[in-house]
């Protein structure tokens, strides 16, 4: 199986999963679900390292290209923090009762 | 084992902890965990990712320690009542990463293709293509949301000076960057065309109007502009400047799908811009080889997706009729003069008094409590009320507010249990049997005629029957329409009193002529 194939595979079983769990979520708790996907999606944060950290010298450095990604990492990184805490925030309102 | 498959395994560690994560926001009790969770997956693919190779730690730890501290502010400063808008800029900041990520290593293939190495395949050309349009749709969309939220973008009405340095600054931004760039290149049609998207993103974001002749053939054209480029950058992928034409042209539609989209339409914009901002998480994965990216990304593509279509269906709307059809008062809307005949306007004592007397009560919620900032004195109210033994519960319409779930938080965070907030399914059949249902700051949702009147922009959309109450009580500050643009004939019923004023002051005269009884 070639890899692009693989990873196809991997994403069409992921939104299955998706689907199926999501559903599950009460509306109740529908701020705090896309708040905390949000975070989620802030998984960006993985790519965004990788190219930020290319030393110089190795194959494929630019100056453009870290730069780039160092911006990524900003963004990203407000994306993981913010999310996950301001989810945090949300849900501990929900469970004092 | 070698490093490569240890990092994929913590890879597929913190996958499971992402589903776990969502599996467990199916009850508040183990929400706190999930996300807990969900944390800790997001810490170890990190950690795995920076332990995977040799990196120059100086952008890293910069970006890291500048996004942390920006992100964990605005987490702990922000308002319940402002919960859309910050889910909206952080909609757009997904985006923005994608572009830059997939950019970056478009840049950074070609330059290590440029000193002898082997081109990108074809995955990765059109994988870049799809987190450049996705990811600048999802950007330049998310934050014309957010103006349209925070009230400062296609307004005519004075702002204050932080909506002024925002919208002003963001357009001079965009402006400046993109002429600064286009001019630094040599001219040629490439470089003419990224400027002009640069310029019209800024000129359209200054706008006082969001509807004007032209808009769906701009929204076509640039959809269209949008589509050809992408295959040109899969044709020539080590030309730099046609990936940023690419983000400057999708830039263009996501102005323009966003921002003739209005008020009550926004639960389904926000929800459909957090599932773009996974699809372009997920296609930044195909880009850099990456699995938990795209795991990570198709569940929150799948999350923001389900959410859109639970809100188009309690609009009884089809996603195309919110992102392209027009909302408002058609032909043979009654006139509202005619409808409100017989209004009849009650004071805080003589809902007090009704009150009194009742033995169950309805609070149904809407945007004007997240605006008069009145869920404390609803509060306050209902815990008066059911210390007089009467019992109180809140009717929640999925689409109440600016985003999904919006009036729970509200409720939530004034201390409401949350098993006391009922779906409109759960309440509505025993509407019959609720002695007082108060609508607070609540209109179409509420409004019968969409059961009524096949003709009117609401019908078939599924309401809150308040008007099956023995008595409703209105609050709201005067007769103007929602954003139906259509009258209530809920407000002229024999059974409704309207209590005209802000949300939160009348709830509390509401309680002080309470206590006085």
């Amino acid at each position: 199986m070639s890899s692009l194939v693989m990873l196809i595979t991997v994403f069409v079983l992921a939104i299955f999963v998706g689907i199926e769990i999501i559903t599950k979520v009460p509306p109740t708790l529908h701020t705090p679900l896309m708040s905390g996907s949000n975070a989620i999606s802030g998984i960006t944060i993985i790519g965004a390292l990788i190219l930020a950290g290319v030393l110089k010298g190795q194959p494929g450095y630019s100056q453009l290209a870290q730069i780039m990604a160092f911006v990524a990492v900003i963004f990203a990184t407000i994306n993981v923090v913010g999310g996950f805490l301001v989810t945090h925030r949300m849900l501990k309102m929900f469970q004092r009762k | 084992m070698d490093m490569q498959n240890l990092t994929n395994i913590a890879y597929v560690v913190a996958a499971v902890l992402f589903i776990l994560d969502l599996k467990m926001l199916a009850h508040p009790r183990t929400a706190v965990r999930g996300n807990r969770l969900g944390f800790i997956g997001m810490l170890i693919a990190i950690v795995a990712t920076l332990v995977s190779g040799r990196f120059d730690w100086t952008y890293i730890i910069l970006g890291i320690a500048i996004g942390s501290v920006i992100g964990a502010v605005a987490a702990l400063k922000v308002k319940m009542t402002s919960m859309p808008e910050l889910v909206g800029l952080f909609n757009g900041f997904g985006g923005a990463a994608s572009v830059l990520v997939a950019g970056s290593a478009l840049v950074a293939t070609y330059s290590a293709v440029a000193a002898g190495a082997v081109a990108g395949d074809l995955q990765m050309k059109v994988a870049t293509v799809l987190s450049g349009i996705i990811g600048s749709v999802t950007f330049f969309g998310s934050y014309v949301a957010f103006g349209k939220l925070a009230e400062f973008l296609f307004v005519k009405w004075k702002l204050h000076p932080w909506q002024r340095v925002v919208k002003y600054g963001f357009s001079l931004l965009v402006a400046a960057g993109g002429l600064w760039y286009g001019l630094s290149l040599e001219l040629s049609p490439l470089s003419l065309v990224f400027m002009l998207s640069a310029v019209v993103i800024a000129g359209l974001l200054l706008l006082k109007n969001e509807r004007f002749p032209g808009l769906n053939a701009i929204k076509i054209l640039s959809a269209v502009a949008a589509v050809t480029l992408g295959v040109f950058v899969v044709l020539d992928p080590s030309n730099t400047l046609l990936y940023w034409v690419l983000v400057g042209v999708a830039g263009v539609l996501g102005v323009i799908l966003t921002m003739s989209i209005g008020g009550a339409d926004m639960p389904v914009v926000i929800a459909l811009l957090n599932s773009y901002s996974g699809l372009a998480a997920a296609s930044t994965g195909f880009v850099i080889n990456n699995t938990v990216l795209i795991i990570a990304g198709a569940l929150v593509g799948a999350s923001g997706i389900i959410l859109t279509g639970i809100m188009c269906k309690a609009m009884n709307r089809s996603l195309a009729n919110v992102l392209f059809g027009t909302m408002g008062p058609t032909a043979d809307t009654p006139d509202a003069d005619e409808v409100y005949r017989t209004v009849k306007s009650a004071s805080a004592e003589e809902v007090a008094m009704t009150l009194e007397v009742a033995q169950r009560v309805v609070i149904v919620p809407g945007y004007g409590m997240a605006v008069a900032q009145a869920q404390h004195a609803v509060r306050d109210v209902a815990n008066f009320l059911e210390s007089k033994s009467i019992e109180v519960e809140y009717a929640i319409h999925p689409v109440a507010g600016r985003m999904p779930g919006h009036m729970n938080v509200l409720l939530a965070e004034a201390d409401v249990p949350y098993d006391k907030l009922k779906e409109m399914d759960e309440i509505n059949p025993t509407m019959s049997q609720v002695d007082v249902a108060i609508v607070l700051g609540a209109n179409d949702v509420v409004n019968p005629v969409a059961r009524t009147d096949p003709s009117s922009p609401i019908a078939g959309m599924p309401i809150i029957d308040v008007d099956k109450a023995r008595t409703v009580v209105v609050i709201k500050r005067s007769l103007s329409p929602g954003f139906a643009g259509i009258p209530n004939p809920l407000f002229a019923l024999d059974n409704t009193l309207m209590f005209f004023g802000d949300g939160k002051k009348a709830m509390l005269d509401l309680l002080a002529a309470l206590k006085e009884q």
